[in-house]
């Protein structure tokens, strides 16, 4: 005896779907949403586009955190004090991606990952793009350097970076 | 539980039903003698209803009965047992029916497009995101950190699929070798086609009952001896991804409550949550079922095999048996306690094991719940 | 119960239309800081568990629950999210402390409602994908036809209902935290727009932002952290079928059903003489003649009598809904019930304000989730 027993259900295959053995529903759902950004995301997003980073420190632990928010979520406590920061950082992770959002493949992979920003306290960082490296050449623990779009095309967006390149040498 | 598969036949609520008849029939038990449900089910994106516990709750047996929803993202398939616990052990309900459910398949173009809206819609969502990326780093990260090859990773691929040849529900059973793992597809580097569970529907069910109850009904009693539930902070790109912290947090809890001072000793059979092969091994870590970095050496020395010294998803796991988010409860929750039951059939470990665990994991790499059973 | 089990800590923000200043997050925290304030607890070191109760539609991210913790002070905390009313949060809560699992628990719900800019067609995408999905329409006429029936089987009136959006928007006013709070008269509900017949548009609740947090405690501990707990005696839910074609149309089943199971557990037998106040549901103002009905605090097809002699308002025998309700306060989306339970809480600890109830000593909130659910929970509450 093998539990589960006589497991139930009846499998449909891609082909019944595709060649109409069955009657689909489909429904659409209209759901649209405008989140409020809230005061740290913010300023967060202004200062993208004048180009900066922007992070709030907390006086209790003395972290300076990144992505900024108003509250520390460590000692629950109101953050204290905007501290810009740089726009160079390291990379935590990566990952070389073939696919896109609707897991779709794609030919010219997207290079995306984990940068830590110098100025924030250690590891804090965002997710972003990398470019103008290869796959032989990045790795974990590599500088980086965010590239901003032009000032007149940003939006106050995360995609105001467009993408973070290897650190030149002497570069800061 | 039912089969998992790409797509099923049935519906939500169908599938619902069909699993919680199954555990019903186990059990020797009928609805009337249900004092109260649980659901868990994972994103209101899959199956494409808002506030899907309500419109599943019938198939679940929940009308008319109190009946409750949780949700803590994969992290569902261990956690909806533990919020059944809640309601026996509180005194509330002398039999709870616990049912997870998942119908991934009415989500187009892909169920991947529902995840696109797991991340932050300000920081996250305008670089168009895929889930697997959030694998992709952490394994990088991981493997990194430790100096992990990838043929090691891909020992649990091989593994967990090959185990799942044996449970009759199982999507994706095979029997493969180390270099097909390495030569399949890469999706994100370093993510691989077979190194990943696939989409699934499906659904399971359990039923917990108290001691007096349980003892009319069988001999051989299996006890939810500890449990435990923890989440990060939302903050990921905070943090470290190379171990689960969170992960160990719930373990800790889970041991304090069961009395478990050695983990690695003292549990004869484990489930962690699997959806990728390396998840297999950082959850093996942050079980504390061995050091840091220590997992995939365990894996090649074959301790994790099902005749190993800690068989780890005799299942066949989310990688081999198939990945319906909250329905896995069926291959975690449901296994450990078949596997301490003497139930499992051919996927039965040796030994006579006393004390498994099984862990889920969800949300933006933050969620752990651990369950603890141990035979009466 | 045997396990004793008390409130030492409420906290809420405001309830408004509109809070486009703050996001989620921020909103949460700030309810979150006011409950813990008032309990004199850190968060970091002496709450044990926290539960919070929110479905992703409404938020609009496919797994809230990873978007919860940081506001809460619950980073690194056992955490979870129940998809539910607050008092289906209140109940899991409960449940963890009698399962000697943890000692200190914070509960939470909101309503960040106005973040949502198609609010009908969510409500709709909750309907049957089948067979009633495809029909369409404004999905708040599932109330009317309800309300229907419950008026033609009880024999309530439109215009006791009318009586019960003037008695609550007028009791709002009383309320710092309500945002609907106004002198109507039923004649002024009655000649208002026709919506979805027989409701018109002040029979309807409007939507409204706002966070709740609870913090409850294992009697030893309570005793502790308040010089004033306020016990959970009794608490309850149950769910009715889904199927809108099933119901038993002017019936509120699972408001009968989780009011039998709390007053079972409070060792109630005869509420009507042994609760003091209540705050029930009341989204549409029949449903809190209906809710009345059904948890036993009026006789069948009475409640609308009771109303117009006076019983329910805050100076009859048994206010309901000094708080504003729903009608009053806004719809809080899920985190309604937990409102309920906060006023309940504020009554009995005698911070009522302006709008303090007389020698109450035992109180019951009572919750519905809404069209199209047939799903509600209810607590007792005692001093
Ligand atoms: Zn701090």
């Amino acid at each position: 005896m093998t539990k589960p027993e006589n497991p139930r259900g009846v499998e449909l295959s891609s082909k019944q779907m595709k060649e109409g053995d069955v009657i689909v529903n489909k429904w659409d759902p209209r759901v649209k949403y405008a989140w409020a950004t809230g005061e740290a995301i913010s300023r967060f997003l202004e200062e993208m586009k004048n180009g900066k980073l922007i992070a709030r420190k907390c006086d209790s632990c003395d972290r300076i955190l990144f992505p900024p928010r108003m509250f520390c979520e460590e000692c629950f406590k109101p953050t204290t004090e905007w501290v810009y920061i740089k726009d160079t950082g390291k990379i935590e992770t990566y990952s070389i991606s073939y696919l896109d959002k609707d897991a779709r493949r794609i030919t010219d992979p997207i290079f995306v990952g984990v940068v830590s920003i110098d100025g924030a306290s250690e590891k804090m960082g965002i997710m972003h793009y990398f470019d103008e490296t290869t796959k032989e050449d990045i790795h974990i623990g590599m500088p980086v350097k965010a590239v901003w779009k032009p000032p007149e095309e940003r939006e106050g967006a995360i995609t105001d970076i467009k993408y973070f390149r290897p650190l030149k040498e002497g570069e800061e | 539980m039912t089969i998992f598969r790409r797509r099923l036949q049935e519906t939500g609520k169908e599938m619902s039903y069909e699993a919680s008849k199954m555990a019903l029939e186990e059990a020797g038990l009928e609805l009337k003698d249900v004092d109260s449900v649980v659901l868990g089910s994972a994103p209101d994106a899959f199956d494409g209803i808002h506030l899907k516990g309500e419109n599943l709750l019938d198939g679940a047996g929940g009308a008319g009965k109190p009946y409750l929803r949780v949700f803590v993202g994969g992290g569902t398939a261990v956690f909806s047992p533990i919020a059944g616990w809640w309601h026996v052990a509180s005194g509330l309900a002398d039999v709870c029916l616990v049912v997870a459910e998942e119908k991934m398949s009415s989500c187009f173009p892909h169920p991947q497009s529902a995840f696109g809206h797991i991340w932050d819609p300000i920081l996250d969502r305008p670089l168009k995101p895929n889930l697997v990326w959030i694998f992709a780093m952490e394994m990088n990260r991981y493997m990194t950190v430790h100096g992990i090859k990838k043929e090691d990773i891909a020992r649990v691929a091989v593994k967990n699929k090959r185990n799942a040849l044996d449970h009759p529900c199982a999507q994706l059973a095979a029997d493969l070798t180390i270099e097909d793992v390495l030569n399949s597809e890469v999706l994100a580097w370093p993510v691989q086609m077979l190194d990943i569970s696939p989409p699934s529907d499906g659904a399971s069910a359990m039923i917990l009952a108290s001691e007096e109850v349980a003892k009319k009904l069988t001999d051989d009693l299996v006890y939810l001896s500890g449990a435990g539930w923890c989440i990060d902070s939302t903050m990921w790109t905070d943090r470290d991804l190379y171990f689960p912290e969170y992960v160990a947090r719930a373990a800790k809890m889970a041991y304090k409550m069961a009395k478990i001072e050695n983990p690695p000793k003292e549990i004869d059979v484990a489930e962690p949550y699997d959806p990728f092969d390396y998840k297999e091994l950082h959850h093996m870590e942050g079980l504390l079922l061995c050091d840091k970095g220590e997992a995939p050496i365990l894996t090649r020395e074959g301790v994790t095999e099902r005749d190993g010294d800690l068989p780890v998803c005799p299942s066949g796991g989310l990688l081999g048996v198939g990945n319906p988010i909250a329905a896995t409860m069926g291959i975690k929750a449901c296994e450990i306690y078949w596997q301490l039951a003497g139930k499992a059939g051919k996927r039965q470990v040796p030994n006579d094991p006393q004390v498994g665990i099984c862990q889920a994991w969800g949300d933006l790499m933050q969620y752990g719940s651990v369950l603890i059973m141990r035979r009466g | 119960m045997e396990e004793k089990i008390a409130v030492v800590g409420a906290g809420s923000t405001k309830f408004r239309p509109d809070t486009s200043e703050q996001n989620w997050k921020e909103l949460m925290f700030e309810g979150a800081s006011k409950a813990y304030t008032d309990a004199g607890l850190n968060p970091r070191k002496d709450i044990d568990s926290f539960v919070t109760c929110a479905e992703d539609y409404w938020e609009g991210f496919s797994i809230y629950d990873e978007f919860v913790p940081d506001q809460l002070g619950a980073a690194m905390r056992p955490t979870c999210t129940v998809c539910g009313d607050g008092l289906h949060g209140l109940a899991i809560a409960c449940m963890q402390i009698m399962s000697g699992m943890v000692d200190v628990v914070a509960v939470e719900a909101h309503s960040k409602i106005s973040d949502l800019n198609t609010y009908n067609d969510v409500v709709l995408f909750a309907f049957d994908p089948i067979y009633n999905r495809p029909l369409a329409g404004h999905p708040y006429y599932v109330a009317g036809m309800e309300m229907n029936a419950f008026l033609n089987g009880s024999g309530n009136t439109e215009e006791q209902c009318a009586g019960v959006v003037s008695k609550n928007m007028t009791n709002a006013l009383k309320n710092p935290l309500a945002a609907y709070g106004k002198r109507v008269g039923v004649g002024d509900v009655m000649g208002s727009e026709p919506m979805f017949s027989p409701a018109k548009k002040l029979d309807i609740a409007e939507l409204v932002d706002g966070s709740v947090v609870l913090v409850l405690a294992r009697a030893e501990k309570a005793k502790d952290i308040a010089d004033n707990p306020i016990w959970i005696t009794g608490f309850g839910w149950n769910s009715g079928t889904p199927w809108l074609e099933g119901r038993t149309w002017g019936r509120a089943s699972y408001a009968e059903e989780a009011a039998k199971m709390a007053y079972k557990m409070a060792g109630i037998a005869e509420p009507r003489s042994e609760i003091g106040f209540a705050e029930v549901d009341d989204k549409f103002s029949y449903k809190e003649l209906m809710h009345l009905e059904a948890v036993g605090l009026a006789g069948r097809g009475q409640a609308g009598n009771d109303l117009e002699n006076g019983r329910f308002h805050a100076d009859g025998d048994l206010p309901i809904n000094a708080s504003g309700g729903s009608l009053g306060c806004g719809n809080l989306i899920e985190a309604s019930g937990l409102h309920r339970a906060l006023e309940v809480v504020l009554q009995l600890r005698g911070q009522a304000e302006g709008r303090q109830l007389n020698d109450v000593e035992r109180g019951l909130a009572q919750s519905w989730r809404g069209v199209p659910t047939a799903s509600g929970a209810a607590a007792i509450f005692e001093r």
